[in-house]
């Protein structure tokens, strides 16, 4: 009897074992989430290529009247795409967001991670938390209705007659990467073994020695990184910088003055164009030329974090 | 802001609607899901409104300059109509066109013809449906006193980066901020034809926002500013800005239906090919005398002759 009640059990519990076995969900599910996210990427680069490339080989528009400094989409015989006034642009407002944002981040991880008492970590941590959560969107309505009258009835004389402007770019796009950065540069700081720390007090230093001659060289590479990761965001983002910068497709001349993007002018054509004419085409290729940029980033991002390379 | 006010614009005219034309003639076979559904049914019957019901599901985008219009009429169509669908879009009058091309929306609004902006052969293959027309206002800041009026020439001469100042043409002496619509805008392109004579605009001094929205704010906000936007907006806005005349014209919806303010174009409705069914009736009902003779003026567009 004993023998009868056992055998199906068993048998069913092997049985189940070999098929979930042989079937491995898991293993099967984890890999096709893989192929299908590396998929995914190949098929959006191979879109945004091929339409980009599409302004040269299909609409044979020459690569001189691209690299270019005159915007002119709809002028006929004098039509010209000039993207230079937008590269420099995205370039110029993320290095100058990027140049405000990168001290106060790292003074801020520092404080988080080497000075601040507990409950002023506490209230800290969360605040960058929230700070992470706000949409591009309100950034760029306190922009517009805040920061650009602002620097146009304040600060008139230093030539910000519109407030529109290239550094009211840079300012709110260093409020939105300021919380990247910190937060990386937190756990760079967090990750730096404590015995350096003991190390350089046992030898009578001050915090601020052992900040300055220990932690900061040591923490190089992993800082680098995380300004690189703030200055990506920076050169993705679109609606808040659309917002204050006015706007203006010529080569950027003043931080007082209006300039443009890629994102901005990109967001600005894309509904009134149609595919397959050349203006939709050049404005898909400055998505390849963005792409292309946050190309650059990644690979800086990945020299710095190569191990073995770290102080 | 502007956005809230249109939906609160439409809504309470959709509620008006619903209580004035309230039944439905050929609901026959739904109909007491139709009188459950709107209780206006029971409101006189005897009005001349014969509104042909199809039921079904259609989208239409493109233009957001037609928008405000096209979602008005969707509105009170399905207040007709429980058992149609017609979800309204923006997006732009490119969008509009190449997804009505690609048979993703069943109607495409543009504010300029699809023979603009398609290859001939593409564009053959749509119809266009003329609804209405619409009128842009010049717009200035409020800091700009004495210039009600401008003449085709002078406002040329701004647009171009000719003139600079207010001064010149009789207000303060003030900087001229000039706003435009990014190049691809119908906005841009339609005052670009009919008042700039195609003269290229000053863009290198000039500030670009990239929706009537976006546009109304700047100029409410820039003291020396001028711009031009939708008529809907302009009398949305009214409070913050200094509507010009066009060559001593008034920018009225009574001007925009007898010719004489010129700065307007027509508002096209494309489909892929002759359309069917709920498309068909719906553009019908466009072109009748709800849309044409009530809605149209209550948004500020200019009604079609048929």
């Amino acid at each position: 009897m004993t023998d009868l009640a056992l055998r199906p059990t068993s048998a069913g519990i092997r049985r189940a074992r070999t098929t979930w076995e042989r079937v491995d969900l898991p293993r099967r599910a984890t890999l096709a989430a893989a192929v299908l996210v590396v998929l995914l990427v190949a098929l959006l680069l191979f879109f945004i290529l091929s339409n980009g490339i599409a302004l040269f080989t299909a609409s044979h528009v020459s690569l001189s009247s691209v690299i270019n400094t005159n915007w002119n989409p709809d002028a006929g015989a004098q039509t010209t795409f000039g993207i230079l006034p937008f590269v420099t642009g995205t370039l110029g407002v993320m290095l100058v967001a990027a140049l405000i944002a990168t001290p106060l981040s790292i003074g801020l991880a520092l404080f988080m991670a080497e000075v601040a008492p507990n409950w002023a970590r506490s209230i800290t941590r969360p605040a960058m938390e929230v700070f992470v959560g706000i949409p591009s969107v309100v950034y760029g309505w306190l922009g517009i209705t805040v920061l650009v009258p602002y620097l146009r009835e304040n600060w008139a004389g230093l030539g910000f007659t519109l407030g529109f402007s290239w550094f009211a770019g840079s300012l709110v796009l260093a409020l939105m990467i300021l919380p990247t950065i910190t937060s990386v540069a937190y756990d760079v700081f967090l990750a730096i073994p404590a015995d350096l720390r003991g190390a350089s007090l046992a030898m009578g230093t001050t915090r601020w020695q052992t900040i300055r001659h220990i932690l900061l060289p040591a923490a190089k590479a992993g800082l680098a990184t995380a300004v690189v990761l703030g200055m990506m965001r920076a050169a993705g983002e679109a609606l808040a910088v659309q917002m204050v910068i006015g706007n203006r497709p010529v080569m950027p001349t003043s931080l007082t003055e209006p300039l443009t993007t890629l994102t901005s002018q990109i967001t600005l054509d894309m509904g009134n164009t149609v595919s397959g004419e050349p203006w939709n085409q050049a404005l898909w290729f400055m998505g390849c030329v963005l792409l292309l940029i946050s190309f650059l980033f990644v690979l800086l991002v990945r020299r710095f974090g190569r191990p073995g390379e770290s102080v | 802001m502007s956005i809230i006010a249109t939906s609160r614009r439409v809504g309470a005219f959709a509620l008006a609607t619903a209580f004035v034309v309230g039944a439905c003639s050929s609901s026959a076979t739904t109909a007491p899901a139709a009188s459950a559904a709107a209780p206006s049914a029971a409101a006189p019957a005897g009005s001349a409104a014969a509104v042909n019901c199809v039921s079904g599901s259609i989208t239409a985008s493109g233009s957001t300059a037609l928008q405000p219009l096209v979602a008005a009429a969707a509105t009170a169509y399905q207040g007709h109509c429980p058992n149609a669908t017609i979800q309204v879009q923006g997006g732009g009058s490119g969008t509009g066109l190449t997804q009505v091309l690609q048979g993703a929306v069943q109607i495409g609004d543009s504010d300029v013809t699809a023979e603009s902006k398609l290859q001939p052969a593409d564009a053959a293959t749509l119809v266009d449906h003329v609804v209405a027309s619409q009128g842009w206002i010049m717009v200035n800041n409020p800091s700009v006193t004495g210039v009600t009026n401008l003449t085709t020439d002078q406002a040329k001469q701004i647009w171009t980066g000719a003139i600079t100042n207010w001064k010149a043409v009789g207000g303060p002496d003030q900087p001229i901020v000039l706003i435009l619509r990014p190049q691809s805008s119908g906005t841009r392109a339609t005052f670009k034809a009919i008042v700039l004579g195609g003269a290229a605009e000053a863009s290198g001094q000039a500030l670009t926002e990239d929706s009537n929205g976006a546009v109304t704010t700047a100029v409410e906000g820039t003291p020396g500013a001028t711009s031009v936007i939708g008529f809907a907006y302009y009398q949305q806005n009214k409070s913050g800005l200094v509507g010009l005349q066009l060559d001593g014209v008034d920018a009225s919806v009574a001007n925009l239906a007898n010719g004489t303010y010129k700065l307007q174009a027509l508002g096209n409705l494309y489909t892929k090919g002759q359309p069917t069914g709920l498309t068909a009736a719906f553009l019908d009902y466009m072109l009748g005398p709800e849309v044409q003779g009530t809605i149209i003026p209550s948004l500020f567009y200019g009604p079609v002759s048929k």
